[in-house]
């Protein structure tokens, strides 16, 4: 089949992004590519130009794609090939030079230029621009800028916009006094309020710049070349150059002349196809979605990845919707980031702000509905890329809304992501620094799943996880990819929780093979069958069929496996109250089977370490003591002080409330392993604050209940739920809202990421104040999983599995020769 | 071009001593072999340990013929030998088949 030809008009930042994304999905063998360029030069990152007006960086350095790029992927170059018409029922285009190709499929990726506004003496006698006036968008600009600045002692740059301030960044290299003016009443208007714009504006203003605000240009004064400037107010400004950065308008000329809808640009559908043809996409500033055009560089990339999708039929149904616009960006050296609204509307938009002007600090939150839908930092933007990817998919915020701005309570990160080192390794568990996690983003991995799974990131004990996202993010500029796994409850089964439990529920799967069988065509994923037992287990209780295959070492021998392969025994010792007779009958294990290592520990248990797999069952039998579960996703200690007994300061029973508590919830399976403690005073000598599930006595015989407390990679004091007046209340409301986080939590999913992720004030509502009525049902629940409890060493006697505590079969035959 | 090799194939217990999805290990002319019996009725044989940190592969998950190392999550393909997860080196696999009394028998 010959190839169908495709010419993209416009070789800038939009139309070769827009063919990198073709050529990603084979775009090779379907199309033969012709890229028309104004510029006589590759695509390079206009983004940068400043930094080659300044110095920083050489022309070579900004460019995205050299020319071998083009040859590579057999795509013919036309640089300084200025197309001038497009013959839409002809199917083709015409350039300056008269030269005329068909197209099949055309792209117009012609972009924008900068945007003059009117002012006499602009131009000189031969309708040129007069010699010191310049407009700043293109290398060519920059070297023209570069060579006329070296002769001038003051520059004027009109626009106190983004453009403009960079332009003036861009200026300070040359020793020329700069002075920026600005129409608007600050500088920035699209980024940031009065406040940060003032003090931005201070800090430029020591840095040498002058800036004038609310000054409209009438005039360039001058009869040969520049020689200054004057204003509407009837001032005047002597200056020896003036760069223009006003503003751009998009080159849609091209599209009004092929009868092509054009507004403030051409008109395009969610595919980014012209409204008026199907052959014809449009991408980039030259391009109008939803009554909207965009100049920042990531809804480009959106849209570039969209069109190819649809014109190369990967994904017919491929859409852009539009975008959020956030930026983060340097601006004269000073960090920023910038999205959304950057005022409220009205009254009940919620403000959040921090100003230290010492520092040149600024930080905003304008948030609705419990949504970011604006933010300003400036100073300090180590928190822009967690903001960015809030705002951008609009996820609930936390209750604390300092969080959002400053890092309270985490490791602290010491630098901003562009600061920090390379080398600096990122996650501990598993060796991997950020350099790995940006290279690896660079090599094309955009999701934090897709670059978990390639580098093991964050796949560990789980606690750098944030900062992993965050890097991700940043690498990403703020816009990261969401894989749609991550909503998946197990890797292989492309449901979330609550879809997985319906189904479950409606075709009444009760083993893991049966949910295989039913919902992927028998395909077992090693990766997920592990959540699936658990969860069949909560759903279906005792009616659950058990296959062992499901489930981890630990859970088919009911002992935690060791790093050389022996295991660990911890016998369950209620509310860490011990008897002088089990205490003799552990001495007699360890003794009995040479344990090598008696350890007690953070729960306030004994942990006999060194046992082999075989010995187990003997062991469990000769200890005559329940499992403690130290080694499954399930309810493990509930840790006491000694409370009223012989502490004098106790004022309620933790010891008895812990045996209690204990007692009910031994064995019961949960997403993620719960560690209780019971303290009989505010002083809170078992760490009640920071487990899954606390309970503290206080004054007048009554309970404080904690939820959602951390204190092992991840620390984390919990949230009061509330106040109870017995025994009997705690162990109803802690029953509870373990039941409502068995069914409601990811696989693995922590009580202090479930709680952050419902919101303490939700989990009250549903589990103390039952607005969903869901509370009766929730206590039966936990009541029938507590009845269906059974110690799991009682298979010392009865094994569940053929062979289940042995490693290593006889082998029954000696061996016969074969030649083959 | 055709060359002869001399192996030994081994009787070694009925099927069914396995559990089901479960893998266990065999000591076979001084080597520590593992079998794994699938779901689907297939098995495989593989060394014993993980090449990462010597896990005992007979303790892991299994899912069609991937195993995941009960260590650190390594995982390989039981058939193949190689490695899925990580650049690990991938395991030595042998010839295992079921025989017509149900008994495994496994060429090393």
């Amino acid at each position: 089949m010959s190839k169908q030809e495709l010419i993209v008009i416009g070789n800038g930042m939009a139309g070769a992004r827009a063919v990198e994304e073709i050529l990603l999905r084979g775009g090779n063998e379907k199309f033969a590519i012709t890229m028309y360029g104004d510029e006589p030069y590759g695509n390079y990152n206009r983004i940068l130009l400043s930094n080659v007006l300044n110095g920083t960086q050489d022309a070579s350095e900004i460019y995205l794609n050299p020319l071998e790029w083009y040859s590579a992927n057999d795509i013919t170059l036309k640089a300084g090939r200025r197309i001038v018409s497009i013959d839409r029922a002809a199917h083709t285009i015409r350039a300056f030079d008269g030269s005329v190709q068909r197209y099949d499929k055309l792209i117009v990726a012609t972009g924008s230029r900068p945007f003059v506004p009117p002012m006499a003496g602009i131009d000189g006698p031969d309708g040129s621009h007069k010699p010191g006036v310049f407009v700043f968008r293109t290398i060519d600009d920059c070297r023209k800028i570069a060579g006329y600045a070296a002769k001038c002692r003051r520059a004027v740059v009109l626009g106190g916009g983004l453009l403009g301030l960079e332009a003036a960044r861009g200026l300070l290299q040359y020793g020329v006094e700069i002075h920026v003016v600005h129409l608007g009443p600050y500088l920035m208007e699209n980024q940031l309020d009065s406040t940060s714009a003032a003090m931005l504006r201070k800090t430029m203003e020591q840095m040498g710049v002058h800036i004038h605000l609310s000054k409209a240009t009438t005039t360039i004064l001058g009869d040969e070349s520049v020689t200054g400037v004057s204003f509407k107010d009837g001032e005047t400004l002597p200056c020896d150059m003036v760069v223009i950065s006003c503003g751009i308008r998009p080159n849609a000329e091209i599209g009004r002349e092929a009868a092509m809808t054009v507004e403030r640009a051409i008109v395009v559908d969610d595919h980014m196809m012209s409204v008026d043809d199907p052959d014809v996409y449009v991408v980039g500033e030259c391009a109008q979605h939803r009554g909207k055009v965009y100049g920042l560089v990531a809804p480009l990339w959106d849209q570039a990845r969209v069109l190819a999708e649809h014109i190369t039929g990967t994904n017919p149904n491929a859409a852009y919707t539009g975008s959020k616009l956030a930026t983060k960006l340097k601006v004269m050296g000073v960090e920023l980031a910038s999205m959304g609204i950057s005022e409220p509307v009205d009254e009940n938009d919620e403000v959040v702000q921090f100003a230290d002007a010492k520092r040149g600090i600024y930080k905003k939150l304008i948030i609705r509905n419990d949504q970011l839908v604006g933010a300003i930092l400036l100073g300090d933007t180590a928190k822009a890329a967690h903001l960015i990817q809030t705002f951008d998919k609009g996820s609930a915020l936390p209750e604390d809304r300092a969080s959002l701005i400053f890092d309270i309570g985490a490791a602290p990160v010491g630098a901003t992501m562009i600061e920090m080192p390379d080398a600096t390794q990122i996650c501990n568990c598993n060796g991997v620094s950020k350099g790995q996690i940006r290279a690896c983003v660079e090599g094309g991995k955009r999701s934090l799943k897709s670059v978990m799974d390639a580098t093991r990131a964050g796949s560990g004990c789980g606690s750098c996880k944030l900062l992993v996202t965050e890097i991700v993010e940043w690498a990403c500029d703020g816009h990261a990819e969401e894989d749609p796994s991550v909503h998946f409850y197990v890797p292989g089964i492309p449901m979330t929780k609550p879809e997985l439990v319906d189904v479950i529920t409606t075709k009444g799967l009760k083993s893991v093979s049966a949910v295989f069988g039913e919902l992927v065509g028998g395909i077992e994923d090693a990766g997920s069958k592990m959540g699936l037992s658990s969860l069949l287990k909560t759903i279906w209780g005792a009616e659950y069929e058990d296959e062992r295959d499901a489930r981890y070492i630990n859970d088919r021998v009911h002992a935690n496996i060791q790093k050389d392969r022996t295991f660990s025994v911890i016998p369950r010792i209620f509310g860490g109250v011990t008897t002088a007779e089990d205490l003799r009958k552990i001495a007699d294990v360890a003794d009995k089977y040479s344990v090598p290592m008696i350890k007690i520990t953070g729960g306030q248990r004994i942990d006999l370490l060194g046992i082999r797999k075989e010995d187990l069952p003997g062991v469990w039998s000769d200890l005559g003591m329940p499992s403690g579960h130290a080694y499954a996703k399930a309810f493990r200690t509930c840790k006491t002080c000694v409370g009223t007994d012989f502490c004098r300061y106790g004022l309620g029973d933790s010891t008895a409330l812990g045996i209690k508590i204990e007692t009910r919830f031994q064995g019961l399976e949960t997403p993620g392993k719960i560690k209780m403690a019971t303290a009989g005073c505010p002083r809170n000598c078992s760490e009640a604050l920071c487990k899954d599930v606390g309970a503290v006595a206080i004054e007048g015989g009554r309970w404080e209940l904690y939820v959602g407390g951390a204190a092992g990679s991840h620390i984390r004091k919990g949230d009061h739920l509330c106040t109870v007046d017995s025994h009997e209340e705690v162990l109803q409301i802690s029953g509870r809202f373990l039941q409502y986080y068995r069914e409601n939590a990811k696989y693995l999913e922590r009580t202090y990421g479930f709680v952050e992720r419902v919101g303490i004030q939700e989990v009250r509502d549903v589990v103390v104040n039952d607005t969903d009525g869901v509370a009766a049902k929730l206590d039966a629940a936990m009541q029938s999983s507590v009845d269906a409890f059974v110690d799991p060493w009682l298979e010392r006697d009865a094994p569940h599995t053929v062979n289940q505590f042995r490693s290593t079969l006889p082998v029954i035959q000696s061996s016969t020769v074969e030649v083959r | 071009m055709c060359f002869t090799a001399i192996h030994q194939a081994v009787r070694l217990v009925p099927v069914e001593l396995i559990p089901l999805g479960e893998g266990r290990e065999f000591e076979v002319n001084g080597r520590i072999v593992s079998v794994f019996r699938a779901r689907n009725g297939a098995v495989y044989a593989t060394q014993a340990e993980c090449p990462h940190r010597k896990g005992p592969l007979a303790d892991g998950i299994m899912g069609g013929s991937e195993i995941v190392c009960p260590f650190h999550g390594r995982r390989f393909d039981l058939a193949t030998g190689k490695a899925i997860s990580h650049d690990e080196c991938g395991l030595e696999t042998f010839p295992v088949r079921v025989d017509g009394d149900g008994v495994i028998v496994v060429t090393v």
